[in-house]
């Protein structure tokens, strides 16, 4: 099982509900945000580009910040997503250097947070909250291993990119371009 | 005009919009635990070389250092910690590809070992010291016996202890000023140079003094020529490399970086000790209290630069 | 001179502070050494659902609130069976809990008084505040007749008023959103279709085959259904076309994005409608079947042609021609969106009319795929006795103009309550329900002449907002989300009814809408008309007409009924009576030119701004909603403020850096209260600056909306008003860029 995530930045239009929507699902603190959009423009009036991306924590199948946490706090559960537990963590922030994708921050109760897939919600058999909630339906979530799944039809046909991947974390999020 | 914003706000503490999650603790620890390096290796060193006599300060009188620095350092990074009442998990487990893991493990181990270094010498150290306990007494006998075998492991773990510090740094890919395999040496040589430049000032010994002074001296040749390496890499390497280098070719950390780290630092104290050597008096305090703080600063400066390089935004 | 009315600032001291509920913040003290994870999965276990429908915006997405075992709400879902949202909320319906638990809200009713010579509000217990109220108003009746007392409402708390109103023989009702909102297009549309758009708009846009959109931004306006449909086309390959000045979200997801010289929309459109006629693609068959006036427009529009618009739109004769091909093409399966928000200059009403002949061409009016004719579900009304008849109603307060306006113009509500020897009909009381009237309404200065000479002014509010500052009694209204209401009724392709219920009991000493008005009315003898204790005693009746109940609606939250009217979509086999005065499709609209005015529309110039001064254009963002959820901690968590969006070539000039802030002066040299921030982007024309309205609170009580942005609504001085209906245009405004309150930011040398 490997669970991975597809956008269709085509139809994004940004309205930031993936957002409030993990905010309100997962007793996010108001300041701190687990995912976030992004805007990219490109060009010179009238000829412009706008890219729009829901990001988060990319649950890398490489990932460095399991890599690097001291504790075993940082670890790797169903299906490759990376989690947090949370009283296993010190608080060190060496995951929060390593991740190239800013994705973790520390939470005011003292461990590290970050993007769980809602992994709570995929084990009932749901999608994550963003996922859920998206007005465009523009976020796919699902088994990349399953011939069936959506989320492996819609990378079949569809151009797709994923963010740094220089930085060899072998990130799970695919945006459909 | 490319513009890159976000649209829903994201505004995290100390993450945007640059990293910043890790403040003075720890390049002060960096300092202090490749400091505790430095003078630990040495004083094995010269423990292993037979050569305690000629070497007092080194061996017998430096090390006193080391202990308080490994505390105070322990003391700063759990300082930084986060989730404090957690800190015991990371003796939980050892985790081979974290070398945040291995430093944990090797302050374990060499702390203890580094005071009971010193509490062999105590008796050489303090006149009349007396350990009141017989047990205490017999113990200490055991290890004077034992010695190179400390010495042995101290070399060990003193050499891990300076070089994991940058591997430390060097460990994280995701922040391209750090991620380059020289920066473990780096961090390593300078360690030394530091806990030189600390037997340097301790020693009353023409002779040790003089030892030192030359061992000082390839260090900083060696930590200069790491540096030039350092830079050459970056310049050689992919466009974030090479963004990173400008933050100090032209960028923020320019003048702090030249002038105070490896002017003031090493290339200062280093033609300083040239000309004791031809001859002038210098006072020892000027050269080492040069290199500590060009030292220090070193690491202040890498750790910040370092969050503020990046691949995304 | 001492004013009536000042405006009070409902200081921090001690105000509603009794009760205070565990804090909005979520973060928690610190752990014991043994803590325990995180879980939480554990949180769906303990969470019941119970169904309501969001007041965030006029969408009205069912959906469910779920409250855990500590009586918290802890977050709202959309409603899976509801057809607005098929089961997903946009970020406000979503963040609207923040609005429930804001610490900021209204807690007690608060009276006006005189102390030490300064007027400030008092706390007040409900029947002292209803009394004074309801002797205020008798005596207002008893002096001027009851009709002189109007409501300015918005939203789900304006019909309790409006009944409240009726009942005591007022029917001087306004909503802002007419006048400055959707009016103009409503009077384009009946005038040529005989029918208005309404709310929610029955635009077919999920199998729509090409969507054109002159200026409407699906995408950052959230109207719901709206953007999940435009999602469903893009999958299908619909083509859309965005006319809009700026680059869009929906124009980064056109195929063309026509960037439109600001105020000649009109231009381009009948130059559309040229190519269409004198091309022979339009839709000849419905035309043929369904319209009149076909030679008329013919005629019209025949020296309209793309070369003509170039010069005034700066549109490529090409791109019109092929733009109009791609819409003939998917004839009749394609949309020329009416917009919503259409009060731009003046002549918008004409603007619309010109949309609504180009659907008639291109036959979507009735097809799949372009209008579908939607259908509500009819609830009754509970029985009460007829209202008495008003002497005047707000008819009268028009004064003979507007003509086409078939609903009360805001602005002319705010004339009549000057005394003036022209003001026949004065209004001597109002009441404001759910509508921030200073930030909704242009022309600042009328209003407040206006609430000197009131002899009441209540507002009924959920939060301090701008116009509590003017009110001589301020009721807290609670949340939606702790009250019953109406049963939603919105008109779609298939009728459904969705139930609010309340989720936690009012906090504070909030209370619902329905409970005031019924509180007012009795203290005015009209018991009759609240015979009920409870509003879910109506709700059930109304149910039961309907042939369910109200224990069978909480379980499903939405019921759904059959179409009665038939199919949605008009046979076009057969000929269709539309409700135009000559049943048919009005190309040539004979009402208009009787009435004295343009028969079909004619582009005229609008003024533009002078060298250092660009066209103020605002729009919205998707995670607010005007200015009412500036202050909701999780919506001002994605956006806190508002910036002004100024293209680089003019930031260079003014030497503006991003992220600067600048303050804004108007052409009538009003500066902007606050300062705003600059986002310099090549989004935006040259000869404009955008930025989202809404911001710019200068409301201390507002914590995390005061100060932040700038509000756009105070730099609109210049209002252009629609002659057919009383629309306010308000994109006549040229701003420029000063760096403090009084001096102009001197123009950087180049």
């Amino acid at each position: 099982m490997r669970y991975a995530m597809a956008i269709d930045t085509l139809k994004c239009v940004g309205c930031s509900d993936c957002v409030v929507a993990c905010q309100m699902e997962n007793d996010v603190p108001i300041g701190f945000c687990r995912d976030w959009v992004t805007e990219t423009v490109d060009g010179s009036y009238p000829n412009v580009e706008i890219e729009l991306r829901s990001e988060r924590c990319n649950h890398c199948d490489n990932s460095p910040c399991v890599r690097c946490c001291p504790t075993g706090a940082s670890h790797i559960e169903d299906g490759g997503i990376v989690l947090v537990t949370h009283n296993k963590c010190i608080g060190c922030g060496a995951c929060i250097q390593a991740c190239p994708y800013d994705a973790r921050y520390s939470h005011p109760e003292g461990y590290v947070d970050k993007c769980t897939f809602c992994i709570h919600r995929v084990r009932k058999g749901e999608n994550p909250a963003c996922v859920a909630v998206c007005p465009t339906k523009c976020m796919y979530f699902g088994d990349l291993e399953d011939p069936n799944s959506e989320i492996t039809n819609v990378l079949k046909n569809r151009k797709f990119k994923s963010l740094a991947p220089e930085a060899g974390t072998n990130p799970q999020i695919f945006y459909l371009i | 005009m490319k513009e890159e914003l976000f649209v829903s706000g994201r505004h995290i503490p100390n993450i945007d919009p640059y990293l910043n999650i890790w403040h003075w603790q720890i390049p002060l620890y960096l300092f202090l635990g490749g400091l505790a390096a430095g003078i630990l290796f040495f004083a094995a060193l010269f423990t292993i070389m037979g050569k305690e006599n000629e070497m007092p300060a080194a061996v017998k009188k430096a090390p006193v250092i080391a202990p308080i620095a490994l505390i105070l350092g322990l003391l700063a990074l759990f300082l930084d910690l986060k989730h404090k009442l957690f800190f015991w998990q990371l003796y939980t487990t050892i985790r081979i590809e974290s070398p945040m893991s291995w430093g944990a493990w090797v302050l374990m181990a060499i702390t203890p070992m580094s005071m009971l270094w010193v509490a062999s010498y105590m008796k050489e150290l303090v006149q009349g010291w007396d350990w009141k306990y017989k047990w205490l007494n017999a113990f200490e006998t055991f290890i004077i016996k034992y010695r190179i075998w400390m010495a042995w492991i101290i070399i060990v773990l003193s050499v891990i202890l300076g070089i994991y510090t940058g591997i430390l740094l060097s460990a994280f890919n995701a922040r391209p000023l750090w991620n380059t395999s020289i920066l473990g040496p780096l961090f390593l040589v300078s360690g030394m140079s530091t806990g030189a430049a600390t037997i340097l000032i301790m020693s009353k010994s023409k002779e040790e003094r003089r030892t030192m002074s030359w061992i000082d001296l390839l260090l900083i040749v060696v930590e200069l020529f790491f540096i030039t390496h350092l830079f050459m890499g970056m310049k050689a390497g992919s466009q974030v490399q090479i963004d990173a280098a400008s933050l100090f070719l032209g960028g923020q950390f320019t003048v702090s970086f030249w002038v105070f780290v490896v002017f003031l630092g090493l290339i200062f104290p280093a033609i300083m000790e040239v000309l004791e050597r031809i001859g002038y008096h210098i006072p020892v305090v000027v050269p080492v209290v040069l290199i500590l703080l060009g030292g220090l600063m070193f690491r202040f400066i890498m750790v910040e630069a370092g969050q503020l390089t990046r691949y995304l935004y | 001179m001492k004013t009536r009315r000042d405006f009070i600032k409902i200081s921090a001291m001690g105000l509603g502070a009794a009760a205070i509920v565990a804090g909005t913040s979520r973060v928690g003290l610190g752990l014991p050494l043994f803590g325990s994870e995180s879980k939480p999965g554990e949180k769906g276990s303990e969470l019941r659902r119970i169904s309501t429908y969001c007041e965030v915006c006029f969408w009205k997405c069912a959906g469910w609130a779920y409250v855990n075992s500590e009586g918290r709400i802890t977050k709202v879902l959309g409603n899976e069976d509801d057809p607005q949202c098929n089961g997903r909320l946009c970020p406000r319906g979503t963040g609207g809990v923040g609005m429930v638990y804001d610490e900021d809200r209204l807690k007690k009713p608060l009276i006006r008084v005189t102390e030490n010579g300064k007027q400030t509000y008092r706390e007040a217990s409900w029947d002292e505040a209803l009394d004074y109220i309801a002797a205020k108003m008798k005596a207002i009746s008893a002096k001027y007749g009851p009709e002189s007392i109007a409501l300015f409402n918005h939203g789900s708390p304006g019909h309790y008023f409006t009944h409240l109103l009726g009942a005591y023989g007022s029917s001087t009702v306004a909503a802002p959103s007419y006048a400055q909102c959707r009016g103009p297009r409503e009077v384009g549309f009946e005038t040529t279709f005989g029918s208005q758009i309404g709310s929610p708009e029955p635009t077919d846009i999920r199998d729509t085959r090409c969507m054109v959109l002159i200026g409407s931004h699906i995408g950052e306006n959230m109207h719901n259904g709206q953007v999940q449909e435009m999602s469903d086309a893009i999958d299908k390959g619909a083509v859309i076309i965005t006319v809009d000045p700026r680059l869009s979200t929906a124009a980064s997801k056109s195929k063309y994005w026509l960037p439109i010289k600001p105020a000649t929309d009109i231009a381009l459109l009948l130059s559309w409608i040229h190519v269409l006629i004198y091309e022979e693609i339009y839709n000849k068959e419905y035309v043929a079947m369904h319209a009149s006036g076909f030679d008329q427009l013919k005629e019209h529009v025949r020296n309209f042609t793309p070369e003509w618009a170039y010069g005034i739109t700066t549109i490529e004769p090409d791109l019109i021609r092929k733009t109009a091909r791609e819409m003939a093409n998917a004839a009749p399966a394609v949309i020329v969106h009416p917009g919503r928000h259409v009060t731009w200059y003046g002549d918008d009403s004409q603007r619309s009319r010109a949309i609504a002949l180009l659907n008639a061409l291109l036959g979507s009016w009735g097809s799949r795929g372009g209008f579908f004719m939607k259908e509500g579900a009819g609830i009754p009304d509970h029985p009460h006795p007829e209202y008495p008849k008003p002497a005047w109603s707000w008819f009268e307060t028009l004064n003979g103009k507007y003509p086409f306006a078939k609903m009360s113009v805001t602005n002319a509500f705010i004339d009549a309550s000057i005394a003036s020897p022209e003001n026949t009909h004065q209004i001597h009381g109002w009441i404001i329900a759910g509508t921030n009237l200073p930030m909704a309404i242009p022309l600042k200065s009328q209003m407040e002449k206006a609430l000197q000479e009131l002899d009441l002014v209540v507002v009924v509010d959920t939060m301090p907002t701008e116009v509590t500052g003017y009110a001589d009694v301020v009721l807290p209204e609670c949340t939606y989300l702790e009250r019953y209401d109406d049963l939603r009724d919105a008109p779609h392709r298939v009728p459904t009814v969705a139930l609010r219920s309340p989720a936690i009991e009012p906090m504070y000493e909030s209370k619902p809408a329905w409970w005031i008005a019924k509180q007012i009315g009795e203290r005015l003898g009209l018991h009759a008309y609240f015979e009920f204790e409870d509003y879910k005693e109506v709700l059930d009746w109304q149910l039961n007409q309907l042939g369910s109940s109200l224990t069978e609606i909480e379980k499903t939250g939405v019921i759904e009924f059959p179409r009665k009217k038939g199919s949605p979509y008009l046979d076009n086999s057969q000929p269709h009576v539309f409700a135009t005065a000559s049943g048919k499709i009005e190309l040539y609209s004979e009402a208009l030119a009787t009435a004295g005015f343009d028969a079909i529309p004619v582009y005229k110039p609008h003024p533009e701004p002078e060298e250092g001064f660009y066209r103020l254009i605002y729009g919205r963002a998707p995670m607010h909603t005007f200015s009412r959820t500036a202050n909701n901690p999780n919506l001002t968590d994605l956006m806190k403020e508002n910036s002004v969006w100024v293209n680089p070539r003019v930031a260079n000039l003014w030497g503006l850096k991003n992220g600067e802030y600048t303050y804004l002066k108007n052409q009538d040299g009003i500066v902007s209260d606050f300062p705003i921030k600059v986002r310099i982007t090549e989004r935006i024309r040259w000869d404009s600056v955008y930025m989202v309205h809404g911001f710019g609170h200068n409301r201390k009580e507002l914590s995390r909306a005061f100060g932040k942005g700038a509000n756009d609504t105070e730099l609109i001085t210049n209002v252009m008003i629609d002659p057919l209906m009383g629309g306010t245009g308000m994109r006549g405004n040229f701003v420029t860029f000063v760096s403090n309150n009084d001096q102009t930011k001197k123009e950087v040398e180049s």
